[in-house]
């Protein structure tokens, strides 16, 4: 079981009121990924979650039972943290048994089953290495080794993979992925990486100063945010917005309009613009392109292909259906 | 940007290392060589550094006036007593203050070196009626309160420095992971700090070692440790230097083989986070 209810959860640091009221519900087996800028309290949220911070005002509900005043070691979660977080004085088979052995479980079992997660985790190699002869990665599977031995109600992530470089980053992500598909446990995530996000959640959250700005799925988030925040937050690169007469031609006081629903031509559409730069990524092509509808230049995607260069002309047209729009308060028009 | 060393400064700064060293070691060697001298030798005018007539009948005169091992058990008990509750209080208390600060923690940690800046006969009268008063005198019980009390805030600053070392979230990764209070200190903080605290009990075991205010005012004889044994060779009269000497060095023999053993150790303590 890994069901996690936060109610009217509050936390303020002294004076400075870093999550004013927050109500969620994380259900058993879901990943769930917060998302949000720097500073808005995504990490303060999973460390309320898991006991290491205490809540100002609220209660967190976990299976059922009233967890808000019981200490970390208590609430059956296990946490992988950004730096690791490794035992330095422990190898790694002793880092792996440690939760287990703070269970009281007995030797035998314990061999079994840190054995069972070194294997699993390709660690059975280094099993009697310290974290400092580690790479990374390494470090990264032991602390996830770490979590997994105890088979807690859930995993805590506070962007696990950002220590890493891009391309171990894209492994781990999928090992995390199969991870969640295999034990079928709660796990819930902080990362800055849209991509993680988008791929690895089945419910996203999108915070801002404290407040949830909108909970659903990735696709939900994508292809209908709520507010202009979330629609320029989810999506990468970002969603374009416009306001005034292009805005108001869709009775809205902003549009929004994603690079992949801008169709481009070099003959003929419904703003004109000149490219500005043009970024080659191989499979597509971002062109940034300036236009009078916007002060800022539109961002369009391109096939891969497409010969185009700084200082071309370009038509853009919107493909009507997938224009978003937006009311004074940056709320969305359905 | 790497600075040349030149060969001139070189020597300059050997020369220089080695004069300074002397001058320190100067009084231990005099001391030493005193020890095996004659009284009369031991204040002759111009003063005899190697060529007198080595003797060992001071050290004979001392084992036969007084029980050296009785002051040497006292000494041991008093700074290993005084320096193991010591550690059993500033423990916590650093791992409180480097783990869990708050505004006033630094105002704490000042205040309480602060109390070192007190004069120790300042609070002689009152310590000393509170002695009396619970029987204390001249017992090891009360010397270990009192050793441990004074030393208190060196052990808890350097803790302190210690323990800020290490980074906050392996004490939260052990919370998770199901560790206590205790287990969370004794199994992750404190091995991961073994070389600090090494150094914390080195220095605290020579500051009790040599502590002589106290000892030599609460104790008369039942707890006396090796610094009441030193003095009890200086007289109001007659010649006592060399006596004296060879009292002085069977008293820091012990912690002068103890501290050249760790001395690595000591230097790293007491460096330690200046270079960071
Ligand atoms: N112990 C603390 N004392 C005071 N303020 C804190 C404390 N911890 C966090 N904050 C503040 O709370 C706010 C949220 O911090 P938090 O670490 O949760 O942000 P975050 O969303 O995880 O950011 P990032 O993406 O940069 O990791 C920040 O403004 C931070 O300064
Ligand atoms: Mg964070």
């Amino acid at each position: 079981m890994g069901q996690i209810h936060l109610e009217k959860v509050r936390k303020a640091f002294g004076e400075a009121v870093i999550i004013p009221e927050l109500d969620l519900q994380i259900e058993d087996g879901e990943f769930v990924v917060f998302v949000g800028p720097s500073g808005c309290g995504k990490s303060t949220l999973l460390r309320l979650i898991a006991g290491l911070e205490d809540v100002t005002g609220g209660q967190i509900v976990i299976d059922g039972q009233d967890a808000t005043e019981l200490p970390p070691a208590k609430r059956g979660l296990a946490m992988v943290f950004q730096s690791y977080a490794l035992y330095p004085h422990m190898s790694v088979r002793k880092n792996i048994a440690f939760p287990l052995k703070m269970a009281g479980m007995d030797q035998a079992e314990i061999n079994r089953r840190v054995d069972y997660a070194a294997k699993t985790l390709n660690l059975d190699n280094y099993i009697d290495r310290r974290p400092a002869q580690l790479s990374g990665g390494q470090r990264q599977r032991v602390a996830i080794g770490r979590a997994i031995v105890r088979e807690p109600a859930a995993f805590l992530f506070d962007e696990p993979l950002s220590n890493l470089d891009a391309a171990l980053r894209v492994g781990m992500r999928l090992e995390i992925s199969e991870l969640h598909q295999r034990l079928k446990t709660t796990m819930v995530y902080v990362t800055h990486d849209q991509v993680e996000a988008m791929t690895m959640a089945d419910k996203i959250v999108v915070l801002r100063a404290g407040h949830i700005e909108q909970v659903g799925s990735p696709l939900e988030l994508y292809s209908a945010p709520r507010n202009t925040f979330v629609a320029g937050f989810i999506g990468s690169p970002k969603m374009n917005q416009l306001g005034g007469a292009e805005a108001a031609r869709y009775n809205a006081e902003t549009i929004g309009i994603r690079p992949e629903h801008l169709r481009l031509s070099t003959t003929e559409g419904t703003w004109k613009g000149t490219v500005k730069v043009s970024e080659h990524l191989g499979s597509d092509t971002f062109l940034h392109v300036e236009s009078p509808v916007h002060d800022e230049p539109l961002t369009v995607r391109a096939d891969g292909e497409f010969p185009v260069h700084a200082g071309d002309v370009v038509y853009l047209t919107p493909e009507e259906d997938k224009i978003h729009r937006f009311d004074a308060k940056g709320l969305a028009i359905r | 940007m790497a600075r040349r060393v030149t060969k001139g400064r070189k020597i300059v700064t050997t020369v220089l290392a080695w004069f300074v060293g002397l001058v320190i070691f100067f009084p231990i060697l005099w001391t030493f060589l005193t020890s095996f001298k004659t009284e009369l030798q031991a204040i002759s005018i111009p003063p005899v550094f190697v060529a007198f007539d080595w003797t060992l009948e001071n050290y004979r005169t001392i084992q036969s006036q007084s029980n050296y091992l009785h002051f040497m058990l006292n000494s041991v008990y008093l700074s290993l007593g005084s320096t193991a509750l010591g550690l059993i209080f500033a423990i916590p208390a650093a791992w409180a203050m480097a783990f869990s600060p708050t505004k006033r923690t630094k105002d704490v940690l000042l205040w309480m070196l602060s109390t070192k800046m007190l004069p120790a006969v300042g609070v002689l009268i009152p310590i000393y009626l509170l002695f009396v008063r619970f029987g204390l005198l001249d017992s090891r019980l009360g010397l270990i309160v009192v050793l441990f009390l004074i030393n208190l805030p060196i052990i808890v600053w350097m803790l302190y420095t210690y323990f800020k070392e290490i980074p906050g979230e392996i004490l939260e990764a052990a919370r998770m992971d199901g560790a206590g209070l205790a287990k969370e200190i004794t199994q992750v903080l404190a091995p991961m700090a073994v070389p600090g605290i090494a150094s914390t009990i080195l220095l605290n075991v020579i500051l009790s070692w040599n502590e002589a205010f106290w000892t030599l005012n609460l104790t008369t004889s039942n707890a006396a440790p090796l610094t009441a044994f030193i003095a009890s060779f200086s007289s109001p009269q007659g010649n006592f230097y060399a006596k004296l000497s060879a009292a002085s060095m069977l008293a820091i023999a012990p912690i002068l083989i103890v501290g050249w053993f760790s001395q690595k150790q000591l230097v790293r303590g007491l460096t330690f986070g200046a270079v960071k």
